[in-house]
């Protein structure tokens, strides 16, 4: 593949050129400098600008994708290496976040070095490099080592970090926007503090794509031992504005769902009408979806194949290759292609569903048309009213340029742990100067003594309050009072579970022969006799009950059984899956397009710009109803079939919303209002109840203030994390990522599924007998911003104080009725546990009565008898357990529920 | 199930073994009501402290909350004697390691009560100096209480061992729950330990000892929040 990526061809108006020469600062080598010129090619400004800081400054590098980043980044070390007269060690040291990035980005330095004749050695090292290879490289380093953060977390571990390191002169992050606010970011950091120790003369450079706040990066590339230390900025100019649409569908527009069923007709006319299109979704499930519809219209035998994170990695580098070498013509992929990696000709990005994030939609179009000067092409195409206005919202943030803001964060306790344990196996240290030297770490400058101290002894003996672990020690004191790891099985053990990204746990996915092996009665053994289609997360698999079926890998396959990591399937001769999804969006919407969504919805005016059909349909909101103000919170009450529905639009996402309902639903129990379920989506949460809320709030006998008042983030927030799911995930992720349960053991590897089960045992422990301890902490830290966002719902509830309407209708109102279409179809997973075994039990008794079920026994067949009406007067704990969580009672249950009857799905052709 | 239920503020469950009327507990235990006698099996006691030996730092606190939870029980139904299925201890250093408030703990809840310590794979005796009395088995009319459940003499068996927790799919999604299971001739009880994980129902070890032979069916005791549901062990689902 031609990559001229980096560098543009010579502008007509060669004046950065000029300003080049004339700047003795910002002057290229002639070696350099010709071979520019014989490429027919200008240095770009941004380019001599950090060139001018090398050296000298710690500089981040902000640039649109086409704009050269990289070679701006290596200019001054390709520079430096051709004027110094000996070899001095490893000179640089590049870090990317992606394996293949590493890759690609290696292949095209290769060809400035050659075509200058530079004596110059690059090596790459990977999970994937040879051990004995890697070996050689800490021996004899190359020049510029490019690798991953977790390879240099293992370098910097080994007992030869000195003086490997020694010599280094600079460290090139790239795409350090999309690393820097993660717990890959903070080892990271942690590992360039302890890089600037070992080689104080460093420097450090960032590259990024655009961010809403280059200070934070600016500081995190910076050792903060003075206060507001921070990197020299260099901005390169904006290229070419992206041509944005939003598809203006003739089609009829969905009220929920995300599926944009309505829009495939156009989404493959548009394929057809490009050369190379990527069609972005934000699940697997949707990308599954798509491919397989798109595939039922292809009545041209167009190439369009399918690339998302689950398919197996050989299968990936195929699409990858295949687009590279022009022979596709669409793709159909999830964010596993948002970064840098840039694989061909693409002239039109179309992104299915609503971009969740003003950055992620950025990074999304900067794929077409990977060149500065050209205008990237992308067509947004929203799947539901809601998404309409979502993706004018981000358009509109787009055009003006403008980003999410991302959150401020502080370095998390559990990868502290993990890289107290490393710089322990590292060699011997004094607590002291490892905590100076961890609190010059942007991540970690507001670190306290205390809290540094509980790290030190959860790595040294787990950091109990009860000291009975003291003799089985993994780090102890000398006798001079410095730390050292007590055998080196424990180093050996932290070479093997370094890293902080936490797969969730994933199954194999294994397709045996023999679809037509119905029988239930067969109870043999599976055979597991057959490719691996790929790899799927295991809470999916958990929820499903074999015999079901599913779409994966672009077929619908039938699920046979798990055996060990491996889900064992076949392929089935259904038209549509029985599960059709497991998941709304993935990524919530964020916090600055919710803010415009909001605004869009409150400025009348501004509607002139979104398609009639959703217009028509806020204006009659605005009528029967009202628009939910900019700074307000809109709270409806309506009845429905016999129950009370409470709506309210927060908009601000659905992990914020979910745990809003959660406590909510917990608080109206208390209160015995009797709520029935709760549905929430990224716009708005709906919870139903057999008591007129409403008329509660109209009588003054409760005041909505008081229903949303902040303290239900406190003993009811409690009361619901003790038996939480998403918690217990969460605290599981800070289990292995801190080191108190181990990835992989020594000898056999311990599957995910027998960690997961000790740590939900660990954490009610932990939790009962020592609510303070570190990975607590940890956990509820990781629980604000993660898959509880807690801070977004204490951020809403102290919006809302004070500022709510309330508006009782006589029926649902317009808004209200997407959220509506959504009960039912999305479950809140594992809060429902004892409706679930009360159903079971129920189930039983149905039995007794009738003792001639016909057909084969399953839990299917069950959940649908019991899914009639509850009848309070009967079935006294079936009422009760038929509360607060989950769907409502009186809604088909999700295994009862066929996917929509369109869904005639024939499988792909091959 | 319901007049069962009425009886104990815990909603335990009828669960009946040949003529003997027990109740399940939903904290995992079996009440034998008319022997006044309760019973527990796998308390893994110490198995904190034996991961610790290996450099895994699990919480030391499993033994102190898998007492406070024995000694609920207790209060709750003040049995004349106890019965420990097996497996108490984690390991043979378990006794050594036993921090001595845990100690003090095991020694009231003892006090006033006959204790039997019924030997398990995991600890063949248990640690010296406790009291109780130790033995292989122990025969109560046509009950039989022993650690490993055979598969030859099944009838009136009360075993422990296998950790038994049977997984359940409804609309709510999958659950999963430690369960006794029982077919009315036999039963194996979930461990009670804080840090004893389970092994799912349909595994092949339950095929065995639940072939159907007793004419009735074989129902997995789910443990809930706070009672204890009856389901078809068909209905449960592998994991």
């Amino acid at each position: 593949m031609q990559k001229d990526a980096y560098l543009r061809r010579r502008p007509a108006n060669a004046g950065v050129l000029e300003r080049a020469v004339t700047d003795p600062d910002l002057e290229l080598p002639p070696r350099f400098l010709s071979w520019f010129v014989a490429r027919g090619w200008a240095p770009r400004r941004h380019q001599l600008e950090l060139l001018g800081l090398a050296g000298v400054a710690d500089s981040l590098l902000i640039a649109p994708t086409g704009a050269g980043k990289t070679l701006a980044g290596f200019l001054p070390t390709l520079i430096e290496l051709d004027r110094q007269k000996k070899r001095q060690g490893l000179h640089t040291l590049y870090i990317s976040p992606l394996k293949a990035l590493a890759v690609d980005v290696h292949r095209n330095l290769e060809i400035p070095i050659a075509e200058m004749g530079l004596a110059v050695r690059v090596e790459t090292r990977t999970g994937d490099t040879s051990a004995a290879r890697r070996q050689r490289q800490r021996r004899d380093p190359p020049d510029i080592l490019i690798t991953t953060p977790e390879q240099l977390a293992l370098l910097l571990a080994g007992p030869d970090s000195q003086t490997l390191f020694s010599s280094l002169r600079r460290v090139i992050f790239d795409e350090l926007h999309a690393i820097a606010a993660s717990k890959r970011g903070d080892l990271l950091c942690l590992g360039l503090s302890r890089l600037r120790r070992i080689a104080p003369g460093l420097t450090a450079t960032g590259l990024s794509a655009t961010v809403r706040d280059p200070a934070e990066l600016q500081r995190w590339l910076t050792a903060q031992t003075t206060r507001n230390s921070s990197a020299a900025l260099v901005v390169a100019d904006r290229g070419a504005a992206p041509d944005l649409s939003i598809l203006d569908t003739a089609e009829h527009l969905p009220w929920a769902g995300h599926s944009a069923r309505h829009a495939l007709g156009e989404i493959y006319a548009a394929i057809k009408g490009a050369k190379l299109t990527l069609v972005f979704v934000n699940t697997r499930a949707q990308a599954e979806y798509i491919f397989q519809e798109l595939w039922r219209r292809n009545e041209d035998g167009l190439p369009i194949a399918l690339h998302h994170g689950s398919l197996d990695v050989a299968q990936r580098r195929k699409v990858e290759e295949a687009m590279a070498s022009c022979r596709l013509k669409a793709v159909v992929c999830t964010s596993t292609l948002d970064l840098g990696v840039d694989w061909g000709d693409v002239d039109l990005v179309i992104n299915v569903g609503a971009p969740k994030g003003a950055s992620r939609l950025a990074q999304r179009i900067g794929r077409a048309n990977h060149r500065l000067d050209e205008p990237s092409r992308a067509i947004l195409v929203p799947a539901n009213r809601f998404e309409v206005l979502e993706c004018r919202a981000a358009v509109d943030a787009a055009n003006e340029g403008a980003q999410d803001t991302a959150l401020a964060r502080s370095g998390a306790l559990d990868v502290l742990c993990q890289h107290i344990l490393g710089m322990a196996c590292a060699g011997p240290f004094d607590a002291g100067e490892l905590f100076a030297e961890i609190r010059s770490a942007e991540p970690y400058a507001r670190l306290l003594p205390e809290q540094f101290d509980a790290a030190l002894n959860f790595v040294a003996t787990g950091g109990y309050a009860l000291k009975s672990y003291d003799r089985f020690a993994k780090i102890k004191q000398t006798a001079d009072g410095r730390w050292r790891i007590a055998n080196g099985r424990v180093a050996q053990s932290y070479r093997l579970n370094v890293g902080t990204i936490v797969e969730a746990d994933l199954l194999k996915v294994r397709l045996v022969p023999g679809g037509a092996k119905p029988s239930a009665s067969y109870t043999g053994p599976l055979r597991r006799t057959g490719r691996v289609l790929g790899e799927i997360e295991e809470y999916f698999i958990e929820m499903l009950a074999p015999q079901d079926t599913f779409l994966f890998g672009g077929e619908i396959l039938r699920l046979q059984g798990v055996v060990e990591n491996e889900a064992i399937v076949s392929r089935a001769n259904a038209d549509a899956p029985k599960i059709p999804s497991y998941a709304g969006g993935k990524f919530p919407l964020s916090t600055y397009l919710a803010m415009r969504v909001r605004r869009i919805l409150a400025e009348e005016s501004s509607w002139g710009a979104l398609p009639g059909q959703v217009a028509g349909w806020l204006d009659l909101q605005r009528r029967r109803s009202a628009l939910p103000p900019a700074d307000q919170l809109l709270v409806e009450t309506f009845p429905r079939g016999g129950r009370y529905y409470l709506a309210l639009y927060p908009f601000e996402g659905r992990l914020a919303h979910t745990t809003l309902g959660m406590l909510l639903t917990r608080r109206m129990e208390r209160a015995g209002l009797k709520p029935l379920g709760f549905v929430a989506n990224d716009y708005a949460l709906c919870v139903w109840s057999l008591t007129d809320v409403g008329a509660l709030f109209e009588t003054g006998a409760m005041r909505l203030a008081d229903f949303l008042s902040q303290d239900m983030l406190g003993d009811d927030l409690e009361e619901w994390l003790e038996e939480s799911a998403l918690m217990k995930r969460t605290f599981r992720n800070c289990a292995i990522v801190s080191g108190l349960i181990e990835r992989n053991v020594l000898d056999r590897r311990k599957t995910g599924r027998q960690v997961k089960i000790s740590t939900d045992l660990i954490y009610n422990v932990l939790r009962r007998f020592e609510p303070g301890h570190i990975l607590l902490e940890a956990a509820k830290a990781d629980a604000a911003t993660g898959l509880l966002d807690l801070e977004r719902l204490a951020g809403l509830l102290a919006r809302a104080q004070g500022r709510t309407i309330h508006k009782a209708l006589p029926r649902v109102s317009p808004l209200a009725v997407p959220i509506l279409l959504e009960i039912g179809r999305e479950t809140v997973y594992g809060e429902a546990q004892d409706e679930t075994l009360a159903q079971a039990a129920k189930a039983l008794v149905d039995e007794v009565l009738a003792d001639s079920a016909p057909g084969r026994p399953e839990l299917a067949n069950v959940s649908r008898l019991g899914n009639g009406r509850p009848k309070p007067a009967t079935e006294p704990r079936l009422r009760e357990s038929a509360s607060p969580k989950g769907t409502p009672p009186d809604n088909a249950g999700r295994r009862a529920k066929k996917p929509s009857t369109s869904r005639r799905a024939s499988g792909p052709r091959r | 199930m319901r007049d069962a239920a009425r009886k104990s503020p815990q909603r335990a469950a009828a669960l009946p073994v040949l003529d003997a009327e027990f109740l399940a507990d939903p904290s995992g235990a079996l009440f034998w009501p008319s022997e006044n006698l309760l019973v527990v099996a796998d308390l893994h006691l110490e198995k904190g402290s034996a991961f610790a030996v290996r450099g895994v730092f699990l919480p030391p606190y499993d033994t102190a909350a898998t007492l406070a939870a024995l000694g609920n029980l207790i209060g709750l139904y003040q049995p004349r004697r106890v019965v420990a299925l097996g497996d108490s201890f984690h390991d043979g250093g378990a006794g050594e390691r036993l921090d001595s408030g845990d100690r003090r703990t095991l020694a009231t809840l003892q006090r006033g009560r006959d204790w039997i310590w019924i030997a398990g794979n995991h600890d063949p005796a248990p640690p010296a100096g406790l009291a109780g009395e130790a033995r292989g088995e122990l025969a109560i009319g046509s009950i039989l209480f022993r650690h490993e459940p055979s598969a030859a003499r099944g009838r009136g068996e009360i075993a422990g061992h296998l950790h038994p927790a049977a997984k359940l799919s409804g609309r709510g999604g999958s659950v999963r729950g430690r369960s006794f299971v029982s077919d009315g001739s036999r039963c194996v009880l979930p461990a009670f330990g804080a840090f004893a994980g389970g092994l799912n129902v349909r595994d092949a070890a339950f095929d065995a000892l639940f072939d159907g032979e007793a004419g009735k069916p074989v129902l997995a005791h789910v443990i809930g929040r706070s009672a204890v549901y009856a389901v078809p062990h068909r209905l449960c689902l592998p994991d």
